[in-house]
């Protein structure tokens, strides 16, 4: 078995597992906009829309979602290309870095998901 | 006259890979690849150097990149591997080169040991043999056949990035032949030997490797299998 600390889930299933479950989240919500974009939109029947609680709990799931999804997703990139067996020992450190960066992104990408649509 | 490119490389001598043409009688005759390299090495240069075995497509030695895509020369028909007369060869892609064609195969080795490729039964051996039922047996169809050859787990991208923690898709075939075989108890400990981000879990289901199978195997249909298995263990 290979150790891994920086995995969403640390196991291979509940990674593979989740990833699968928010792509389902994920296909829902974006036909949920599709549909509303659809129909005539202007700025007050939107924010009637998003003023509804469960469209607020959809969207945050959404957004939840989305950061799971990538982060398992960007995991696997990093993990693939940059890798010391590539790059040599500079691997390390590029990969953590950018696992940084992505982490981060993607925190702020929920915060500020929660303050527009619950604000 | 085929025109053959083929890639060269001895460590001793060369600084660096290169492709050396050769132009090749075939006679008009619909010959395995095997043959065509023979025939360079008998008759153009005798320092060309390839594996080779069986000549029948059973011992797996002749894995090579054949117009960009991998199989066994030996059973490769130049009617089916030609393109515009023009056959390019060159090794197994991913695995270092030991000279010319021939390429180091231990990290596919090594994936290959980690699955623990033999029959593992903590209960008392009977006297005779442990038997199977014909349904039992045929759990075993399409999983025994592999010959390990190498061409899957080197046509496989995730093998390439990363070959000393993805098993690789002929690995995880062989650890699906005893995961299905009703005779082995060990099942638990080989799932639980997978279940972290690499060794299972590194496939997407590309499928290059059934693409490639010379023996017409499903690797990727046996790791779905696998994954089946750790999702219904799994709390």
């Amino acid at each position: 078995m290979v150790t891994s600390v920086t995995s969403f889930s640390r196991t291979g299933l509940s990674d593979w597992l989740i990833q699968r479950i928010t792509s389902v989240i994920l296909l829902a919500y974006f036909v949920f906009v599709a549909y509303q974009l659809g129909a005539s939109v202007d700025y007050t029947s939107w924010k009637d829309l998003f003023d509804q609680t469960w469209v607020k709990v959809f969207t945050l799931l959404a957004a939840l979602s989305l950061a799971a999804h990538s982060w398992i997703g960007l995991w696997s990139v990093f993990t693939d290309y940059l890798t010391e067996r590539l790059l040599g020992p500079v691997g390390n450190v590029l990969r953590l870095l950018c696992q940084l960066g992505a982490s981060l992104a993607l925190v702020v990408y929920v915060i500020w998901v929660v303050v527009i649509v619950w604000s | 006259m085929l025109q053959v490119s083929l890639y060269r490389y001895n460590p001793e001598t060369d600084d660096a890979p290169y492709m050396q043409d050769f132009s090749v009688d075939t006679e008009g005759r619909d010959l395995m690849v095997l043959d065509v390299l023979e025939l360079i090495k008998a008759e153009h240069d005798g320092s060309v150097t390839y594996r080779r075995s069986c000549r029948e497509g059973v011992c797996g030695s002749d894995g090579l990149n054949i117009n960009g895509k991998n199989g066994l020369a030996c059973i490769s028909p130049l009617s089916e591997s030609v393109k515009n007369n023009k056959l390019v060869i060159r090794p197994l892609p991913g695995l270092p080169v030991i000279r010319d064609l021939v390429v180091d195969m231990s990290l596919f080795y090594a994936q290959y040991e980690k699955v623990q490729p033999y029959l593992q039964n903590a209960t008392p051996a009977p006297a005779i043999e442990r038997l199977q039922s014909p349904e039992e047996r045929a759990q075993l169809d399409g999983l025994y056949e592999c010959i390990l050859c190498a061409c899957c787990s080197t046509s496989c991208p995730s093998f390439w990035w990363n070959p000393d923690r993805f098993i690789g898709p002929a690995g995880l075939l062989q650890a699906y032949r005893f995961l299905a075989d009703s005779r082995d108890t060990a099942t638990e400990e080989r799932l639980a030997k997978l279940d972290d981000p690499f060794s299972v879990f590194r496939c997407h289901g590309i499928q290059n490797c059934v693409n490639v199978c010379p023996k017409g195997l499903n690797p990727t249909k046996a790791i779905g299998h696998i994954r089946g298995m750790l999702l219904s263990r799994a709390t």
